[in-house]
């Protein structure tokens, strides 16, 4: 029952599959197994939001899941977001322009966390922006350009719709 | 920063899995939406030797009401939970809450249950069974009791299941239609974990308050109702010094914590600062819906 135990999933439009222990957790099932190295594994405990994907369609922290109890799941992660000749998602165009990284390590986790929020809210006010990547932390910006990337980001992407 | 060994059960029933919980004899943790669980897991602060995980029984996270109480599936996540018309219609208070209930990625997990049970003395969600009077269903190998929220919190992270029940059902009787209410938390930085937080729940009829609902979070090491000083509500009404009185009292009434983030004077001092904003916007939402 502790024995390893096999795991087919959905990743980023790819049937994938691989096999671990039970304990394996999600986020180094995925980078690990699947070689999906954009999601990060920041503090392992659910606080920092830097593993957090997409899982069935809504932002989750693969930190704190079982890679098991994804089996038969459908996860997008960073390496989903851009079309497959490279361009860039408009909220990765967005971050590109206004600057809203440094190191980098946030940024698959904001990226998430900010898609996430616009399916619920697509028209987000600042303060509401501010409120929603709450959830994820960044040690460099201080978060005003992500802030102005996310607005941009959701207006490039209501534009791209109408 | 990895969890130790464990062995995985994912039954496909409860009864299943409360058979699986007594062969453990209490060595066995329930991993529901698992946003407390794990992260203890990965520090070893848990070890235990088997993972009874519920994601995978069907019905566990269905939502109705009958007779006037919302009958809520364990599993049910809180994300489901707060954007459910069924809750904004009969628990406003609950849906107000779940908002302060960690982030919304930690919401699509996490389940109204797994916060019950885990009892974390800052949580939100317990702090709503007090306020509103709910109660937990419980299955174990007997059958099911009924555990009312004032019987359910004993200690931080201790609730009176047995070691071989399982929280499968929450029930909240549905708030009036003509109640005010208010969450009043203050934490360090949004999302984190209470530093204290008051909800109040209360029905005003002219001058007087027919039902005054108060209750805690993160302040003592359960969550609690305030009876005393609801009932100050309910003698002298909600003018500013019947809200003033009832504000003082609750701060005498709770047993707060110490710990790094507040002293226990911060506790009580907040307590009381809480509950004055909590009573005086539940006062005024209440006149706006009462028209
Ligand atoms: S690594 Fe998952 S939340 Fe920090
Ligand atoms: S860019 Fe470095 S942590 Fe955000």
């Amino acid at each position: 029952m502790s024995a390893p135990v096999d795991i087919r999933l959905t990743v980023n439009g790819q049937p994938r599959e691989g096999r671990c222990e039970p304990r394996k957790l999600l986020v180094d099932f995925i980078r690990e197994d699947l070689g999906l190295t954009g999601t990060h594994a920041g503090c392992e405990h659910g606080v920092c939001g830097a593993c957090t994907i997409f899982y069935n369609g809504e932002a989750a922290r693969s930190c704190i899941m079982f890679a098991v109890q994804a089996d038969g799941a459908e996860l997008l992660t960073v390496e989903g977001l851009a079309e497959s000749d490279g361009k860039l998602h408009p909220m990765q165009q967005a971050f590109h322009e206004h600057h809203a990284l440094q190191c980098g390590f946030c940024t698959p986790g904001m990226l998430i966390a900010a898609l996430d929020y616009l399916k619920i809210n697509p028209s987000p006010t600042e303060d509401e922006i501010r409120d929603a990547i709450s959830a994820v932390l960044c040690r460099c910006t201080g978060y005003i350009n992500i802030v102005k990337a996310v607005k941009a980001g959701a207006e490039a992407m209501r534009a791209a719709k109408s | 920063m990895k969890p130790a060994k464990f062995d995985y059960h994912c039954p496909a029933t409860v009864d299943e899995a409360i058979a699986v919980l007594g062969r453990y004899q209490g060595e066995a943790r329930i991993l529901a939406g698992g946003q407390s669980l794990v992260p203890m897991m990965n520090f070893r602060l848990a070890t235990p030797a088997a993972i009874i995980d519920l994601n995978r029984i069907r019905g566990l996270d269905q939502t109705e009401v009958t007779d006037g109480t919302v009958r809520i599936g364990a599993m049910a996540r809180q994300r489901r939970l707060e954007f459910a018309p069924l809750v904004a219609e009969g628990l406003p208070l609950l849906t107000e809450a779940l908002r302060w209930v960690g982030h919304l990625p930690t919401r699509t997990r996490g389940t109204i249950g797994g916060s019950i049970a885990h009892a974390d003395p800052a949580a939100e969600i317990p702090m709503v069974l007090q306020a509103l009077a709910g109660e937990v269903v419980a299955r174990g190998p007997e059958g099911e009791r009924c555990i009312a929220a004032p019987d359910l919190f004993v200690a931080p992270l201790t609730t009176a299941l047995g070691f071989d029940e399982i929280l499968t059902e929450v029930r909240l009787p549905a708030m009036p239609p003509e109640a005010g209410y208010a969450i009043e938390e203050f934490a360090r930085r949004k999302g984190d974990f209470a530093i204290a937080a008051i909800a109040v729940m209360l029905v005003r009829d002219g001058e007087r308050c027919t039902t005054a609902r108060l209750a805690t979070a993160g302040i003592g090491p359960v969550p609690v109702r305030l009876l005393d000083a609801e009932a100050i509500l309910k003698e002298r009404g909600l003018g500013e010094a019947a809200v003033a009185a009832a504000a003082q009292r609750a701060a005498e009434l709770v047993e707060p914590m110490a710990d790094h983030n507040a002293s226990a004077d911060f506790r009580r001092h907040l307590t009381g600062v809480l509950t004055r904003r909590a009573i005086l916007k539940a006062r005024d939402r209440q006149n706006v819906r009462s028209g």
